[in-house]
């Protein structure tokens, strides 16, 4: 059973602003769907590999060689804040990396 | 003279074009013209790129002008899911965070169209990023059934599914990641086609399920299916999961719609509750037409298929709540709210994703969380390999495997929008196909007597056999239009005579 | 009350690990072709790839794959034969997909170890895991008092570096090393960039960013078994501080284990000026990255043959280097550690090369020449003279034409661009006097001028040869081989 707390932190972590109505609204419904997908653990699957890639390639590589890139104008058009050609953010809280 | 050109195949268009019959602005104008008839209703765009296209369209007439040889779509108009990345023309992705946004870059895929000479008409709409069956998580509206307006065209892919139905292109692009191309293709009554994972480039395609995702087509009929399949497949360099191997023949398969010979298994798990009677009658009637056609026809189990919903609702929304979070208003699309960077993060994506995108972000964040890690991504990722010996095991019995390919008509719009349970179970029958990475396909096999909308079959090939979907279905089509004498879409009533 | 690095070791050992990040001297980034040069216009080296716009998929750099197994290799670890890449999921504006494709249960390289000396004993530090990851975008975090995040109204996001192919190496947690932990954190490093240097996978400038240290500490109770809880330091841009780094942390985290406290897991900033750290991130709340394999790559499994052909080719590593030149010079571990110090190690070599001695080579570049490296503030070999040079002023010494003293000149005039060897002898009037004639005519000027000395030396006192000797050098301003001229000396007084 998934609460409505629960729901709270998935949004923080996934950097969603959630209202109240939407949290109201979402949390049962995912609840709904959580129970409904954990019918995977029903399964039998001791020993069974986990599937990542259907295709089975391996080692798909490109040279070390350059290749043309955007120009700056291209980069930055569309960006929401451009200064001194860079991507203009708002202040950073948490130090990471 | 316009309306004509609206109901030629778009093999019939390519050659017109490419003799010279008919020039490519003349067959653009005609598509332009269609869509500034129905589209008002049918709301299959989100962008109808009228300069660029004759632009194109003019290109294409000069070219031929000069004596070169044109491309195998010369002259072709094709509608473009908005997921596509189009450079210079806006790319929505049916979302309102990315209103706005012009991508710098094209895709591998348009960019194959417009060197086969094609006209890209514009950008259809579909539900937000890909998720959904009905294009009704489209941050723009939805799109309308040209069957009858009040009913779904189907998702994510519902926009191009209905301007090909509507006769504003002959030919569209979709992708499919659990039946995203098929079902709408089913519920259109046209033909549409999810082909092998990894046969068709993801390079410039907005990612929702990146290990599901498959570009594909969508025709009025399967030979042009198929030529649109065979121009847009193939190996890219961009893209490391595309199988770098030839284009299966499916423009031959097509051509020679012959079953005889081959055994075809009906999937006993893709029946029963929840499928609607009208289907099902119509399922039965294209077995025994393919019976009838000299196939062996055999029932077939798939027993971990009834897993493959659940495992498909924790693997597609873990991937995509990572492949969504770029979209943070910092470099490109909606910027919302004040503050700190976080808080703005925060705000535009609360601001710029409809409900069932914030849904499954969750979704997949708890699914990879740590502690849930193994009880629901990994052990849906061990349903997949259970899945996919399913498929083997059947595969080494029978050619192709058939079933619906979704469980009912064309639903209401409203009906399932605010119901996520409900709407996923379109894609009951879809679903078990993207997490093998097979080919599949959905033809049309006639009229739901209940309600005269139409059902389409699905038929399944190993990966990497696409041609063998592409000569079932045209025996199926052939049979099915000589039966009832004209073409289905015909008796499309939605949009008046 | 603070407690002194002595104290802490009293009561306490230290325990540390390094996590190591080096941007690799690949031409191209990890995923995409953008070109990887220090220095360029900002976001004038990005793509759809590396800015993540929608749409776009990375594809993997084989020589990337190539100089990360280059590396494990060196480091004595084993090669995975089938591996993946991992989405390592975090929000931060200089990461523009908001998620970093790294390794992670999955590296290319795992468990080996790297050799470090110390004091003239050998540490075998134990690398836990070697994996690749792409590099971030650089911010300038603007209003802030001292440019970094606290403060700072908004930043600014360069992308050039976002995508850079990074290889992380990630030491096993080293005890046991008692007083000497900052020596041996720092030795490690040291001995790791020229592991690093000497395999071409990078330029390796701690002070460029290429290539980048974070520090882990913590303490045992002396005696007790159990390790403590560890802090890691970021921020260590250079060796010492490395060093500085440890030992701080040693002393810090002794303070607050005997005043009763608890040592918080968690980020801290190491301050250049002070020496000291300051708390950053907490580690408390271990943040959850999501890993899942990544699905837009394939894995990667190098075959057999790949591995041994690029084992086939890699180069003399630093320790095996030595070995050899230990033996081959005859010198200790020390002497050894004091000329790699120095930066001279190539340049001696070179010299022995051009066919000086060894014991010659290292004289004169361990003495004459580091003197005046020192003084100029620079590393040996980057003075404006060459090892063959060097080594034809050793040669004209041993063929008598140069004295020591002459030799010293002959290096000043190279040195300052007079030209080369010969060219100075000549051109200063340097070679020695060898021109018996002209000797005996100065020897018979000093004996002229000290008659008792020359009647002590005629009756036998041989070694008051030594003051004529002295005179005739000094009339000759030095240039005459002093050997010869005392053979002459008492060749003519009998």
């Amino acid at each position: 059973m998934i609460t409505r707390d629960d729901i709270a932190h998935l949004a923080r972590l996934s950097r969603l602003a959630l209202s109240d109505e939407e949290l109201d609204h979402l949390a049962p419904q995912l609840d709904q769907i959580i129970s409904a997908v954990a019918q995977v653990q029903e399964v039998a699957a001791e020993g069974i590999p986990p599937t990542s890639h259907a295709t089975g390639l391996a080692n798909v590589f490109r040279d070390d060689e350059p290749r043309p890139c955007l120009t700056p104008e291209q980069a930055l058009r569309g960006a929401p804040a451009v200064e001194l050609q860079r991507f203009k953010v708002p202040r950073i809280l948490v130090e990471e990396g | 003279m316009g309306r004509e050109l609206t109901r030629k195949t778009a093999t019939e268009l390519a050659a017109a074009v490419t003799a010279g019959d008919v020039s490519a602005v003349e067959v653009a104008q005609a598509h332009l013209d269609q869509i500034a008839a129905v589209d008002d209703r049918v709301r299959a765009f989100l962008h109808v790129a009228t300069g660029e296209a004759l632009a194109q369209a003019r290109a294409v007439d000069e070219k031929r002008a000069r004596g070169e040889s044109l491309g195998p779509l010369a002259g072709v108009p094709v509608a473009v899911k908005d997921l596509f990345a189009t450079a210079g023309l806006p790319t929505t992705c049916g979302s309102k965070i990315l209103s706005g946004w012009v991508p710098p870059y094209e895709s591998t895929i348009t960019a194959r169209l417009r060197a086969a000479d094609a006209v890209v008409l514009g950008k259809t709409n579909m539900d937000e990023f890909a998720m959904g069956s009905s294009t009704e998580n489209s941050g723009y509206g939805p799109s309308h059934n040209p069957w009858d307006l009040d009913k779904v065209p189907g998702g994510s892919s519902g926009g191009s599914a209905a301007a090909v139905a509507a006769f504003e292109a002959p030919l569209s692009l979709g992708t499919d990641t659990g039946g995203s191309i098929r079902q709408p293709a089913a519920v259109c009554g046209i033909v549409g086609t999810k082909p092998t994972y990894g046969g068709s480039s993801r390079y410039g395609v907005v990612a929702f399920a990146s290990s599901l995702d498959t570009p594909g087509p969508f025709g009025r009929n399967v030979r042009d299916t198929a030529l649109l399949h065979q121009v847009m497949s193939g190996h890219d360099p961009m893209d490391a999961t595309s199988i770098n191997a030839p284009v299966p023949p499916v423009v031959e398969a097509a051509a020679h719609g012959d079953v005889s010979g081959m055994t075809i298994g009906v999937v006993s798990e893709l029946a029963g509750d929840g499928y609607q009677s009208g289907v099902m009658s119509r399922f039965a009637e294209a077995v025994e037409v393919l019976q009838g056609l000299g196939a062996k026809v055999v029932e077939v189990s798939c027993p971990h298929f009834k897993y493959a919903l659940p495992a498909y609702y924790l693997i597609a929304p873990s991937e995509v709540s990572s492949n969504l979070a770029r979209f943070d208003g910092m470099r490109y699309g909606l910027r919302a709210g004040t503050g700190s960077a976080e808080e703005v993060m925060a705000a535009t994506r609360a601001a710029g994703f409809g409900a069932e995108a914030k849904r499954r972000i969750m979704l997949g964040t708890y699914a990879l969380s740590s502690g849930y890690y193994d009880a629901y991504y990994g052990k849906a990722q061990q349903v997949r390999t259970l899945i996919i010996r399913d498929f083997e095991a059947a595969f080494s019995q029978v050619d192709v495997l058939v079933s619906p390919a979704t469980p009912t008509t064309a639903f209401d719009i409203g009906e399932r929008a605010d119901d996520p349970m409900a709407m996923y179970l379109a894609d009951l029958c879809t679903i078990p196909s993207n997490l093998a990475g097979n080919a599949a396909l959905s033809v049309p096999v006639g009229l739901a007597p209940e309600n005269g909308l139409p059902v389409g079959l699905q038929v399944m090939a190993p990966p990497l056999a696409d041609d063998r979907l592409y000569r079932v279905a045209a025996a199926v089509e052939a049979a099915f239009d000589s039966r009832r004498g004209h073409p289905l879409l015909d008796e499309a009533k939605g949009l008046g005579a | 009350m603070t407690v002194t690095y002595e104290e802490a070791l009293t009561r306490y050992e230290p325990v540390f690990g390094l996590e190591t990040h080096v941007e690799l001297g690949t031409r191209t980034k990890m995923f995409c072709g953008c070109i990887t040069t220090f220095g360029g216009e900002p976001n004038s080296q990005v793509c759809p790839v590396c800015l993540g716009l929608p749409g776009s998929l990375p594809v993997v750099n084989r020589t990337a794959i190539e100089y990360a197994i280059r590396i494990g290799l060196a480091l004595n670890c084993s090669i995975a034969s089938w591996c993946r890449f991992a989405r390592k999921n975090y929000f931060y504006p200089d990461m523009p997909k908001n998620f970093q494709i790294s390794q992670y249960d999955e590296p290319l390289c795992s468990d080996g170890y790297l050799e470090v000396s110390v004091a003239g004993e050998i540490v075998r530090v134990g690398i836990e895991r070697v994996h690749l990851e792409e590099d971030t975008g650089k911010s300038l975090h603007v209003g802030g008092a001292t440019g970094r995040i606290h403060g700072a109204e908004y930043s600014l996001v360069d992308y050039n570096r976002a995508g850079i192919p990074l290889v992380e190496i990630v030491t096993k947690p080293v005890p046991g090393t008692q007083a000497l932990a900052p020596d041996v954190a720092r030795s490690y490093v040291t001995e790791l960039r020229d592991v690093l240097r000497s395999l071409g996978v990078s330029d390796v400038r701690m002070e460029e960013g290429s290539m980048r240290c974070d520090v882990n500490t913590s303490l045992s109770v002396r005696g007790s078994g159990v390790w403590g809880t560890r802090t890691e330091t970021k921020n260590v841009n250079s060796l010492r501080s490395v060093e500085r780094a440890v030992r701080s942390e040693i002393s810090r985290q002794a303070e607050v284990l005997d005043a009763g406290g608890r040592v918080i897991q968690e980020t801290r900033h190491f301050h250049e000026d002070s020496g000291e750290t300051t708390s950053g991130r907490s580690k408390e709340e271990a943040q959850d990255y999501r890993y899942f394999p990544e699905p837009d790559l394939v894995p990667v499994a190098p075959s057999a043959d790949w591995v041994s052909s690029i084992g086939a080719s890699l180069p003399e590593l630093p320790s095996a280097r030595r070995t050899r030149l230990i033996a081959s010079w005859s010198v200790t571990e020390l002497e050894f550690d004091s000329m790699r110090n120095a930066g001279a190690l190539d340049v001696v070599e070179a010299t022995v090369a051009a066919g000086a001695s060894s014991a010659d080579a290292r004289k004169w570049w361990m003495g004459e020449l580091a003197r005046r490296a020192n003084e100029a503030g620079v590393e040996v070999s980057y003075l404006a003279i060459t090892p063959a040079q060097v080594a034809r002023v050793s040669a004209l010494v041993s063929a008598g034409t140069l004295n020591d003293r002459l030799a010293r000149e002959v290096l000043d005039g190279v040195l300052a661009g007079e030209g080369t060897p010969d060219e100075v002898v000549e051109k200063r009037g340097l070679a020695v006097v060898s021109d018996d004639s002209a000797l005996l005519a100065a020897i018979d000027e000093a004996v002229a001028a000290n008659p008792d000395v020359a009647e002590k030396v005629r009756s036998g006192k041989v070694a008051a040869s030594g003051v004529i000797v002295g005179a005739v050098m000094k009339a000759t301003r030095g240039k005459a081989d002093a050997a010869r001229v005392r053979e002459l000396v008492l060749e003519r007084l009998g």
